[in-house]
């Protein structure tokens, strides 16, 4: 049996975690929501603003924040870049070529990562401080993360709900041709939004870099689960996504400790697949 | 037809005359290249079967995957010969492939959820081959335990042209299965429950028994792709045959040829090899990454300019040049 300490710890530990998850799968949502294309390289375009970040610190020597925020500006950057070249020829296309496009994105991302930074594993070393609480360590490293995911996803909040961009977007995620009626420009939108998602990519590429080092194939080990996150929770729906970051976080870090690793994972995607079946429309969704 | 049923029959022929070929030293390898190329174009027939209808699936690779992981470990660990070991292992591809299917059908998930099911199961397999290393030899794989001599029992030969003849049936047989299914009764069944499950139903369809069917069928020749490749490379190994991966670089292969032809998937991935295999050879070992990012940047320019595939757009082309005339009414 394992003791209940390790388990309370691995509780804790999963709770930080799914504060970045949230993150990550509300930018992916958030594009879901509003443009209804999955991004298969969501996650690859974070490891691409965790080098950028890792290179302006290492090589250059910024201080962490101003290479955060440039890694936020160069995410938005990549996001608009992306929507522009490949999102905005293929959004008539069927679903499946839309898949495919950015499947072959993420095949480019990996490569061209793995060209010009080798498959080396590179982290940012940061002195910082741990706690202990009643047998616990709460590091540094995985409680300012959570604490800035947390604030920016309130930020994420307020901006969609008060401010009158943030309607816009949620106006054409709730019906897009009713948008175009109205005399508003969809592509305008949509750029915002891809902007918005490449911006947390990059945030959400920083605060993985706390605790991760970066390689060309990082998107692989964040995300099929950052789909799967966006889906539990109805694609499109934020507070769904945000509640279902942190089941699948706790599943993953509890089965992690009581079994291994990748049993952690295999049991969150059967969670993933039971899902679907029993809810369909998310976890909050109601029953019809 | 006469013409195109012609070039067909000369294709063939030069293909089965292939490994007689005066090729000097290039000979091996160009076997090699062209196994490839039969066995993955039997595999992305197999996927097309179910993508045509828009059942997208992303987790091929799991079926692939069992396939070959099966007949495998139950020839390693017990000298149990391939030819029975992969009709135990397309079986359970098969049982994978209803206990996948009945929910998905059950629970009408389609579209972009069924994709994403699919990947998660693609990605349940393989995390379960990396898991279980005990017995599965992990991320780094498992080599085939080499039978010493050619063996028909144990489905190993050193002489390349056995493979190449055994893929290049291999690849007769899934065309032929693609074409019985794009003549039979079911195809109709099947578009129309693409188009809208509901009114497919109406009319009396058995949405249910369909989607389980052709799931069964596709699984179970992907898994037969399966014991085929890892008989040919004999080594196997989790990132190269499941997951993600290798599902993605399937439907690659498909779309790009063109999934609503016979020819479609062998096309696109006859092109994928040979480019995948061209860039490598000038790449060489001097800008690691190089080859497949090209490859990452072509893959996309084709799916923005060509949707419909390589095969379906020139068919296309040749339709519409050969109806010029007549489409003044159109």
């Amino acid at each position: 049996m394992i003791e209940p300490i390790f388990l309370a710890e691995a509780a804790i530990n999963g709770i930080m975690l799914g504060g970045i998850l949230a993150l990550l799968a509300l930018g992916l949502n958030l594009i879901f929501g509003v443009i209804d294309i999955v991004w298969i390289a969501y996650v690859d375009l974070v490891m691409v603003c965790m080098y950028v970040l890792y290179f302006v610190v290492q090589v250059y020597g910024w201080p962490f924040w101003l290479g955060a925020l440039a890694a936020m500006a160069f995410g938005a950057a990549l996001g608009v870049g992306v929507h522009l070249l490949i999102i905005t020829p293929i959004l008539g296309s069927a679903p499946v070529n839309q898949l495919l496009a950015t499947g072959g994105l993420l095949f480019f991302l990996q490569s061209f990562a793995t060209f010009l930074w080798t498959t080396d594993h590179k982290s940012v070393r940061l002195a910082l401080p741990s706690w202990e609480i009643g047998g616990i360590f709460l590091p540094a490293t995985r409680l300012i993360p959570f604490a800035i995911s947390i604030l920016a996803l309130a930020g994420l909040y307020v901006f969609l709900t008060r401010t009158y961009v943030g309607t816009a977007i949620r106006a054409v995620s709730q019906d897009r041709e009713a948008m175009a009626l109205m005399g508003a420009s969809p592509q305008r939108i949509y750029i915002v939004t891809s902007a918005v998602g490449g911006l947390m990519a990059g945030l959400a590429g920083a605060l993985l870099l706390f605790q991760y080092s970066v390689h060309p194939f990082f998107g692989g080990q964040f995300g099929p689960l950052t789909f799967m996150i966006c889906v539990l929770g109805g694609l499109g729906n934020m507070v769904g996504a945000f509640v279902a970051s942190f089941v699948m976080s706790e599943i993953i870090s509890i089965a992690g400790v009581v079994w291994s690793t990748e049993m952690g994972y295999v049991i969150a995607f059967v969670v993933f697949i039971v899902m679907i079946f029993a809810r369909p429309g998310g976890i909050l969704a109601r029953r019809q | 037809m006469t013409p195109g049923r012609a070039l067909g029959l000369a294709l063939a022929a030069l293909l089965a005359a292939g490994p007689f070929l005066p090729l000097g030293g290039m000979k091996e390898y160009g076997l090699h290249v062209m196994v490839q190329i039969f066995i993955w174009s039997f595999i992305g027939g197999a996927w097309s079967l179910m993508g045509r209808f828009r059942l997208v699936s992303l987790g091929h690779g799991a079926f692939l995957g069992l396939g070959a992981y099966a007949t495998t470990l139950l020839w390693n660990s017990w000298g149990l010969t391939p030819w029975l070991g992969g009709v135990l292992a397309v079986l359970l591809t098969a049982v994978v492939a209803v206990i996948v299917a009945y929910p998905c059908s059950r629970f009408q998930v389609v579209g972009h959820y069924f994709a994403l099911v699919t990947l998660a199961v693609g990605e349940v397999v393989r995390l379960l081959i990396i898991a279980e290393r005990n017995w599965t030899g992990g991320s780094l794989g498992v080599s085939l335990r080499p039978a010493g001599r050619d063996s028909l029992v144990a489905m190993q030969f050193a002489d390349k042209r056995v493979f190449y003849y055994a893929a290049f049936v291999l690849w007769l047989l899934g065309l032929w299965v693609w074409a019985r299914v794009d003549r039979s009764m079911a195809r109709s069944a099947m578009e129309a429950i693409g188009e809208d499950e509901t009114a497919a139903a109406s009319v009396g369809i058995h949405i249910t028994r369909f989607k389980i069917g052709i799931t069964v069928l596709s699984a179970s020749l992907t898994a037969v792709g399966g014991v085929a490749y890892a008989q040919y490379i004999s080594y196997v190994n989790p990132d190269t045959l499941a997951g993600i991966g290798v599902s993605l670089r399937i439907v690659f292969a498909v779309v790009l040829g063109g999934m609503y032809s016979l020819l479609g998937a062998t096309v696109g991935t006859a092109l994928t090899i040979a480019l995948g295999e061209y860039l490598r050879i000038v790449f060489g070992l001097r800008f690691i990454g190089m080859a497949e990012t090209i490859y990452g940047l072509l893959l996309i320019v084709f799916i923005i300019f060509l949707p419909s595939g390589i095969y379906g757009s020139l068919r296309d082309l040749v339709q519409r040049l050969r109806s010029a005339p007549a489409r003044a009414e159109a």
